[in-house]
């Protein structure tokens, strides 16, 4: 289990890596907390011929405020980094949530966002929290920089937006709103496992403390992480009773089609995920409840 | 392809190292087969059991998933350099050998490594939170039980040594 | 002599160098000139192999030879069979051991086809994309029931069938027990072991040095004499001129005494081809096929009870998945088959297996050996029995055991050692009701689970019995030298991967010899230093190499005596040894030291009287006549979440009986790492094939080894039974922690979510939460 051989530069600049990766195009690859795409190289899976190491762009990592209500965060931030900003897991409670489930201390000291979403394992929990976030993603390319959607940005197995000659730079995410809470919640076999079923809920309630609106995404469960909204607008309005939480797992159970694997069958994980669908609505209720 | 290698300076254990590498060989390969390091030892290549785990600027990572040339102008730490020079062993080695929280041994180095960075960092863990921090290192020799209370002695341990 | 040691919780004498990263492993031998070797491993199970055209590899730069099947031209034989059948009147048994590469065919996953050797591993694995293979795939044999009937192809071509073996054994008259029962429950069962899966993976070093004509081979194995002694004959080379050394070994468990590896027949050949160094270390991706594994069964029994849940009798018939060779003999299904009559009086037994040829790879014992499997049946037909018959799970056994006065207890089938299945001893009641008594069950069924149901929490309770044949022959020897300095040198022929023996075996010369323990240096798997030996498997260095030992170091203590009555001209009986000199009782500054000993053993002038030896030495080997019988009880507390079924344990307890005690640390550990294994085994180590043939986890991503979180705190107990088979009394204990869980757990789970009210019964292993959801599903719907 040893890499294939490649060509490694440590790029010195941004615009040094994205001129790199225009000439070299899928042939080369971005090296970022190398988490992902080291163990494939080791597999010999990946096999690029050219490694463009991102790491010491140390201006592509930090967490900053753009404008009130919203968070950036640079595609190199570590996850540890992010584990250890307590302004940004109060803002981002998805997060605080989430991050532990990810592997181990030593593997998320070296991981990075950016290096998770651009990889967009559909099992991964970063991309299942950009969809229920709203996240917007900054692309940079030697010709020029574009903003998507998360909703977006993953285009399917393992596969993104980017072009080849493209770098996810940062994400914005919209800071929590009033009188919203937000539960991440998953199952996996053992702890720092890939998700069998994970799902993140974000639920705002209006004045009178009705359901006003409800962010649901999973992972695990699709090839994509899976935007789940739409099962969820039935509660808008409700008081978020047994029943209509219920209905919305009902709901959610109906809207994806997970494939399976050997951990889980496909029926387990549709009916794990309307159990976590409903912990973890009634969770993020409670929060606020809590909050308030 | 012609081999592509690159120049590295880094720092293990406090010793200053200058190679030349080639850009695949793996910071565990070159830890254990250049530098004589073999106290770092290899269990799976992919992440996951952490037999491989060393200290970058202080921080556990695993060896098997950084290049030896993105080492380069950092600063490493291995099993080797854990006991102090006086021949003391650490307190997270005299815990262990106390506590039979090794059998094989093979998994230990990256035990060590782990949960000394781990218990610099948090002095008055509990027990669940150890069995938390070590969820990223496999053995398959002991049942953790041991490794557990060596390492509620150890955090002890290393409370009292602490000015 | 003292016991001052024999018995006391002496820390580990080899931690230091494992601590401190100085103790060397395999892969940490690194010698001048060394070569790096990797294999071109097949990626169908079954095949015939048209052509391997390897030339381009060969001109690959840094690669510098490359070999198939072909190259290694006579020295390409089928390993030997590593153990003979049982002589079971009526058996029938079809051997075919593996090749060092595939000739003809290929049939299973990762069977090596060809060998690159070249200057470093990352180049070695550059040229296998080099080589080109033509295969005419075959279809793949991967289900054992659907192997046997006539419409599958032979995995072996000249057998015809895939039938590897069949055995019938049979005790009292199981149609007449039938006859007589109040009931008779019969069921399928379904239990898969997995893989050992050692932090360590395999390796080997071979360094041939042609000047000297000597072979030295590095090796991970657990049987050190005989790799030694099967190389040398293959190689054509005298005992004495090869050398095998298991350094440090990380963890085996069992494949690791597998022989002959296709890369232990290689890499010396090599190394002689060559006239370098080479290196093999398995990678981890490898490790899920090449290294063998334990696998499954499939059990269609029948218990036949009298009403007040006395068993009359059991009859078992059962197929066993052997994958694509059976080198190993029928050791696995055979104590299948012995150890399902567990502690229980059963008089009458008809027990029938046939072992099956697949296209997977090859099954050999880890931990446990296929006891599980048996364990598993007798304890889930008797938890079957008791909800018929409304008699408690505990009761029910307790009733069952084999009483003290019947031992030892002769339960008339052959053993995996050709010997009767005999317990030597045992008193198993009080086992029994320690471990009730430390789980809490009567308080748990009458007043925890009640309160625990109100509150809607799915919590049960699971109790198992097991006995474990351990310490088997053939023998083993040791070798006890005082050196001049006064430390103690030990040899052993043994293998050691973690079991503590450099404590274990100090601790029981230390006593004999009046020494700390720390004063005694153990050398074990090295052949040069101890040349007699089979190696450590069956819960047996313990036992076996610990009575060689004893043995040797009792004569090395009548030595030592008698050299020094002849000194101080007094009478043996006046003289005390301790603290490393012997001194004349009573008066302390009489002394001499057991260095000094030694050195006047070996004098410069003068002649070594006839009928003594030179030097404070002695060799000497101990065989037992039998296996000594261990038991024990486990018991555990489990909760289910009800909706995702993820499971929690909540308490465990393991009360055993492995006869005396050298180090009760070590025991706990050794019981500690076992349990966790059975709990990797029932609910989180799967093998997923594919019904091509593929490993679909192969990798620890996937394939779920427990973590620190998946293995809860243990309270261990024991008893102590000596066994009357050894001097020391000792009984094996390396395998009983893994043995009865897969029980426990099926149990604990059943009751936790009251699935017999439900008509759902857990006759599997592994389960998972998935599994679960689609055995508890299918009858809610
Ligand atoms: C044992 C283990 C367990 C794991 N468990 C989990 C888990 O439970 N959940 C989980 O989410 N992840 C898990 N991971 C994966 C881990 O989170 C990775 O860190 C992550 O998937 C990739 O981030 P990285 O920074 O390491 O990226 P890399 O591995 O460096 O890169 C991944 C891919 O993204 C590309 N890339 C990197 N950065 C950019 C960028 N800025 N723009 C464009 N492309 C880029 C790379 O070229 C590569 O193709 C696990 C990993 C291991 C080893
Ligand atoms: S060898 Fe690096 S984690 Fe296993
Ligand atoms: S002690 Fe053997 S793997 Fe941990």
């Amino acid at each position: 289990m040893k890499p294939a051989p490649f060509k490694y530069v440590l790029a010195s600049s941004l615009d040094h890596a994205l001129a790199l990766k225009a000439e070299h195009g899928d042939e080369a690859r971005f090296l970022a907390g190398g988490q992902s795409l080291i163990p494939a190289m080791n597999f010999r899976l990946a096999r690029p011929s050219v490694l463009i190491d991102i790491n010491a762009l140390t201006r592509l990592s930090g967490i900053d405020r753009p404008e009130a209500g919203q968070v950036r965060v640079g595609a190199l931030t570590r996850y540890r980094a992010l584990e250890r900003d307590g302004e940004f897991l109060r803002s981002c409670p998805l997060f605080a949530d989430a991050l532990p489930h990810i592997a181990h201390p030593q593997v998320r000291n070296r991981g990075t966002i950016g290096g998770n979403l651009s990889h967009a394992d559909p099992a991964s929990e970063l991309p299942a929290l950009a969809i229920a976030m709203q996240a917007r993603m900054r692309i940079r390319s030697a010709a020029g920089e574009r903003t998507v959607a998360a909703s977006d940005f993953f285009a399917g197995l393992l596969t993104t937006d980017l072009a080849s000659d493209e770098m996810l730079v940062d994400i914005t995410y919209p800071v929590l709103a009033p009188r919203s809470g937000a539960c991440f919640m998953e199952i996996a076999r053992r702890r720092g496992d890939f998700a069998i079923a994970g799902v993140a809920a974000v639920v705002t309630l209006d004045e009178e403390r009705r359901c006003a609106s409800v962010r649901l995404a999973l992972c695990g469960v699709g090839e994509t992480p899976v935007d789940a909204g739409a099962a969820a607008l039935p509660m808008i309005g409700s008081r978020l009773t047994g029943d209509a939480v219920e209905a919305v797992a009902a709901g959610v159970r109906d809207l994806i089609a997970p494939s399976g694997n050997v951990h889980a069958s496909p029926d387990y994980q549709r009916h794990v995920a309307g159990v976590l669908v409903q912990r973890a609505i009634r969770t993020a209720h409670q929060r606020i409840s809590h909050a308030a | 392809m012609q081999p592509d290698h690159h120049e590295i300076e880094l720092t293990v254990n406090g010793t200053r190292y200058r190679r030349t590498v080639e850009s695949r060989l793996l910071l565990s390969d070159f830890l254990r087969h250049e530098l004589g390091l073999a106290g770092t030892h290899v269990g799976c290549e992919h992440g996951v059991c952490g037999a491989c785990t060393i200290l970058l600027d202080g921080d556990p990572v695993r060896s098997c998933l950084m290049l030896a040339v993105q080492a380069n102008g950092h600063a490493l730490a291995t099993v080797e350099g854990l006991a102090p020079a006086s021949g003391e062993l650490h307190p997270v080695q005299q815990a262990m050998h106390a506590h039979h929280g090794l059998q094989c041994g093979y998994c230990t180095p990256g035990i060590l490594m782990t949960m000394t960075a781990y218990l610099n960092e948090h002095p008055s863990p509990s027990e669940d939170e150890v069995r938390e921090a070590l969820s990223g290192n496999l053995c398959r020799c002991t049942g953790y039980q041991n490794i557990v209370d060596a390492m509620m002695d150890a955090a002890a341990r290393m409370r009292e040594e602490a000015p | 002599m003292s016991t001052r040691f024999f018995g006391a919780p002496v820390k580990r004498n080899e931690d230091r160098k494992l601590l401190t990263g100085q103790a060397l492993f395999i892969d940490d031998v690194e010698l001048p000139d060394m070569l790096h070797v990797a294999f071109l491993r097949s990626q169908v199970a079954h095949a015939r192999l048209k052509q391997i055209d390897v030339s381009r590899a060969r001109q690959r730069p840094g690669v510098v030879a490359v070999y198939v099947a072909e190259d290694y031209g006579d020295y390409w034989q089928p390993g030997p069979l590593l153990v003979q059948p049982p002589p079971i009147p009526g058996s029938t048994f079809n051997p075919r051991t593996q090749v060092p590469l595939a000739r003809d065919k290929v049939r299973y996953v990762g069977e090596p086809l060809a060998v690159v050797v070249a200057e470093s591993r990352y180049l070695a694995e550059d040229a296998l994309d080099d080589i080109d293979v033509e295969l005419e795939t075959l279809p793949a044999v991967v289900d054992i029931e659907q192997a046997l009937t006539s419409s599958s192809v032979p995995v072996h071509d000249d057998l015809g069938s895939n039938v590897a073996a069949h055995v019938h054994q049979v005790k009292g008259d199981y149609r007449k027990a039938a006859a007589n029962a109040q009931i008779i429950l019969k069921r399928r069962f379904r239990y898969e072991h997995g893989i050992s899966s050692p932090i360590e993976t395999r390796g080997v070093v071979a360094h041939w040095n042609a000047r000297g004509q000597q072979m030295t081979i590095w090796d991970t194995t657990q049987a050190p004499v005989f790799i030694r002694n099967g190389l040398a004959a293959m190689l054509g080379l005298g005992e004495r001129q090869v050398r095998v050394i298991a350094p440090f070994v990380g963890g085996g468990f069992g494949p690791k005494i597998m022989m002959f590896y296709p890369e232990e027949v290689g890499l010396p050949w090599i190394s002689m081809r060559l006239n370098r160094p080479v290196k093999w270390i398995e990678d981890r991706l490898e490790h899920f096929v090449a290294t063998t594994h334990e696998r499954g069964q499939i059990h269609d029994a029948e218990i036949a009870l009298a009403a007040d849940g006395r068993i009359l009798g059991v009859k078992d018939v059962f197929l066993h998945d052997t994958g694509a060779y059976n080198t190993y003999g029928l050791t696995v299904p055979i104590n299948s088959q012995c150890t399902l009559l567990g502690p229980y009086v059963i008089p009458a037994y008809d027990s029938t297996f046939t072992a099956v040829f697949t296209n997977l790879p090859i099954v050999t014992p880890y931990r446990g050996a296929g006891r599980q499997h048996g364990v598993f049946v007798i304890e889930r037909l008797l938890d079957l029995a008791a909800r018929e018959l409304g008699i408690d799970r505990a009761e029910i056994r307790r009733r069952n055991l084999i009483p003290p006065d019947a031992f030892p207890y002769n339960n008339q089938i052959i053993f995996q050692d050709f010997a009767p299945l005999s317990y030597d001893s045992g008193n198993y009641e009080p086992v029994l009701a320690k471990a009730l008594d430390a789980i809490g069950y009567q308080r748990f069924l009458k007043e925890e689970q009640p309160k625990f149901r109100e509150e809607g929490r799915c919590v049960g309770i699971g109790v198992a019995c097991y006995v474990e044949g351990t310490g088997i022959g053939p023998y083993e020897g040791a070798k006890v030298q005082v050196q001049a300095n006064g430390k103690v040198n030990v040899a052993t022929g043994i293998g050691t991967q973690g079991q503590g023996h450099f404590t274990s075996f100090a601790q029981i010369v230390a006593d004999q010899l009046g020494v700390d323990p720390s004063d005694v240096d153990i050398v074990t798997g090295d052949t040069d230093q101890f040349y007699w030996g089979a190696g450590t498997f069956a819960s047996r260095g313990a036992v076996v190499a610990g009575n060689a030992v004893s043995e040797a170091s009792a004569a090395v203590r009548r030595k030592a005596l008698k050299l020094a009555a002849d000194a101080f001209e007094c009478a043996e009986e006046d003289l005390v040894l301790a603290d490393g000199k012997v001194s004349i009782a009573g008066i302390p500054g009489k002394f001499i030291r057991l260095g000094e000993l030694a050195q006047r053993a070996n004098p410069m002038r003068g002649a070594v009287r006839p009928g003594t030896e030179p030097g404070l030495e002695s060799t000497q080997y101990f065989g037992p006549p039998s296996g000594a019988t261990a038991n024990g009880v486990h018991a555990a507390i489990v909760e289910i979440d009800p909706l995702t079924l993820e499971l929690k344990v909540l308490k465990y307890v393991v009360v055993h009986d492995c006869g005396t005690v050298i180090n009760p640390m070590i025991l706990e550990g050794q019981i500690h790492g076992g349990v966790a294994q059975g709990i990797g085994n029932a609910f989180f180590e799967k093998l997923a094939f594919d019904d091509q043939g593929q490993l679909l986890n192969a990798s620890l991503a996937d394939y779920l080894l427990p973590t620190a979180l998946d293995v809860p705190r243990m309270e261990l107990d024991h008893t102590v039974t000596p066994s009357p088979l050894n001097p020391l009394g000792i009984k094996g204990a390396g395998e009983a922690g893994a043995i009865p869980v897969g029980a426990v757990f099926a149990q604990a789970i059943e009751d936790a979510l009251q699935l017999t009210s439900r008509k759902v019964e857990l006759l599997e292993i592994p389960l998972s939460p998935s599994r679960l959801f689609e055995l508890t599903r299918q009858e809610d719907a």
